[in-house]
């Protein structure tokens, strides 16, 4: 079944998936929610599926992805500011200025391994941080980037407005379905099988005649891309641009997102970790100021006792089960 | 000519020389042993010849081409396989991926991000046939970490064949075997050795002896003896040694 699916473009799994978030719009008021909230789980969803293609597939640590969700926000941003109004020339400038900040960095730390690696990307994430900050007249420093519009989705013999929150939430999900499909494809192609095995040993990997640095470097420069993707989403759902998703903080975030949910087991791991973390923060939050103190707590009891995070557990129930 | 051919390779990693002035020249089809006691610098040799390791000086041609400066991709890329003597597979892979990775239809294919490995029978029966090879048919679907220890080193063996070398380096290939494993692996480096070159570090010297065409004994990071099992086995120094013992 697992091999059966690999082949496919479009899974079983996909479409429940895809059929599931179609209807969030019809129920989520009914459940004290609300649909921007569906808009924050697509976008986070797509950063955490990017990221985990660095931390999942390849066994890369990164600390610092948040710079690249940050580049492609401000990039939307700017693009739609100097360059053009329409939605799919500020998307692609986003895509293509995370893409190279990524390729970028890439170059500097793609000879690195473990501890080193990880370090170096949090001291790059800072260096983007920092500029972001203090670029005042570019980024519009603390105060940040506003004034975003959300442009229409525009085919040509049929443009979509995007200004309702539930427009925007399945333009937002055409877009996740997409990046599902093509990182999916990714994954269990060739090139995902060599990010595998770099994982599992770099040093076999480069001795079968794989040039390591260069799949660290392109697997480092698509996530950041598809990262860049979200942030634009993100710019475009906010309206507006803040340096703090690029700070630390948020980029520590999708590493416990990732982790929690399952990614390093699960293709799906990453959608999982966001889904209970944003619920986590909506409906906990509600109640009590310090939600993260148990979504912390909930954290370590997954890195000590369940590692392998939720779609894990769920594995090995559906194995015990089966 | 020698098809792999070390001439004055010198390593020293900062105050400490590990390798002096090693000469080795194995010609095509030869099965090279090399034999030492524990470092003596044999394992660094090997990641010499294969790239892991960049010597001080000296050099190191495959078929007439200098391979000086290039990485272990490279030379890999150029026919040089090894297998190394802490098991290095792939652990969460089944037998047949191991394999599969390694084989050169699998590497052009590397940067292809368009077609699903999954569907791919092609690759998936030449997997098969290399595991087929050293006997493990009926392993391709076991993870690699569930196997036992000596079917892991006979997939390590596989994910070196996969690749289609010209040069086949053996690092303590019968390490942690008990003597049931060695006999396999002793009748499986037989049945592979017509159509390879292959150097092998060994400590088992009945093994290496019963195998080799030529043994080069290291010892302090330089080859004090060279020569056929014969020709080793009536060397003084090789007889007074620890390494005579076995001989």
């Amino acid at each position: 079944m697992a091999q059966a699916d690999a082949a496919r473009l479009v899974t079983p799994a996909m479409l429940g998936l895809w059929l599931a978030l179609g209807s969030v719009p019809l129920w989520i008021d009914r459940v004290g929610l609300y649909p921007y909230l569906g808009v924050e789980i697509l976008i986070w969803s797509i950063y955490a599926l990017a990221f985990n293609l660095v931390l999942g597939t390849a066994g890369l640590v990164s600390f610092g992805h948040g710079a690249y969700f940050g580049v492609g926000a401000y990039a939307f941003g700017l693009a739609q500011f100097n360059l053009s109004a329409n939605l799919w020339v500020c998307l692609g400038v986003a895509v293509l200025a995370a893409g190279l900040a990524g390729l970028l960095v890439g170059l500097f730390i793609s000879h690195r391994r473990g501890i080193y690696y990880a370090f170096m990307t949090i001291a790059f994430g800072q260096i983007f941080w920092t500029v972001a900050i203090k670029a005042y007249g570019i980024t519009g420093g603390e105060d940040g980037l506003l004034k975003i519009a959300r442009p229409p989705a525009d085919f040509g013999v049929a443009s979509f407005d995007l200004h309702d929150n539930v427009a925007l939430y399945y333009f937002v999900l055409v877009v996740f379905a997409i990046v599902v499909v093509a990182l999916w494809r990714l994954v269990h192609s060739p090139y995902g099988q060599v990010l595998a095995a770099i994982r599992q040993s770099e040093t076999r990997a480069a001795h079968l005649g794989y040039p390591v640095w260069r799949y660290k470097l392109t697997v480092f420069a698509l996530s950041a891309a598809v990262s860049g993707l979200a942030g634009a989403l993100f710019a475009m759902a906010q309206r507006s641009a803040f340096p703090d998703v690029m700070g630390v903080n948020q980029s520590g975030l999708i590493v416990m997102m990732t982790l929690v949910g399952g990614g390093l087991v699960s293709f799906w791991g990453p959608v999982i970790g966001v889904l209970v973390y944003i619920v986590a923060r909506d409906v906990i939050g509600a109640l009590t100021f310090a939600w993260m103190l148990y979504f912390g707590l909930l954290f370590m009891a997954i890195v000590l006792f369940r590692p392998e995070g939720i779609a894990g557990m769920a594995k090995s129930l559906l194995a015990r089960w089966r | 000519m020698a098809l792999i051919e070390a001439q004055g390779v010198h390593v020293r990693f900062g105050d400490r020389v590990v390798l002096e002035e090693i000469d080795l020249a194995v010609t095509e089809g030869e099965l090279h042993g090399i034999m030492g006691p524990n470092g003596a610098g044999k394992t660094t040799f090997f990641n010499v010849l294969t790239g892991r390791v960049k010597p001080s000086r000296g050099r190191i041609r495959l078929d007439g081409e200098d391979l000086a400066g290039l990485g272990p991709h490279e030379i890999a890329n150029k026919g040089v396989a090894r297998s190394f003597q802490i098991m290095t597979l792939f652990d969460e892979f089944t037998a047949r991926e191991n394999v599969m990775v390694a084989l050169p239809a699998f590497r052009a294919r590397g940067f292809d991000l368009r077609r699903a490995v999954a569907g791919d029978a092609g690759l998936a029966e030449e997997a098969d046939q290399v595991l087929a090879s050293v006997g493990l048919a009926e392993k391709s679907a076991v993870v690699a970490k569930q196997l036992p220890y000596g079917e892991r080193r006979a997939l390590e063996i596989a994910v070196a064949l996969a690749q289609r070398p010209r040069v086949l380096c053996l690092d303590e290939p019968t390490s942690g075997l008990g003597s049931d494993g060695k006999q396999r692996l002793l009748e499986l480096i037989r049945s592979i050795r017509t159509r390879l070159t292959i150097i092998a570090i060994e400590h088992e010297m009945d093994f290496l002896f019963s195998l080799a065409d030529r043994i080069s004994v290291i010892h302090w990071g330089q080859v004090v003896a060279r020569g056929t099992p014969r020709e080793l086995q009536a060397n003084e120094w090789v007889r007074r040694s620890n390494l005579g013992r076995f001989a």
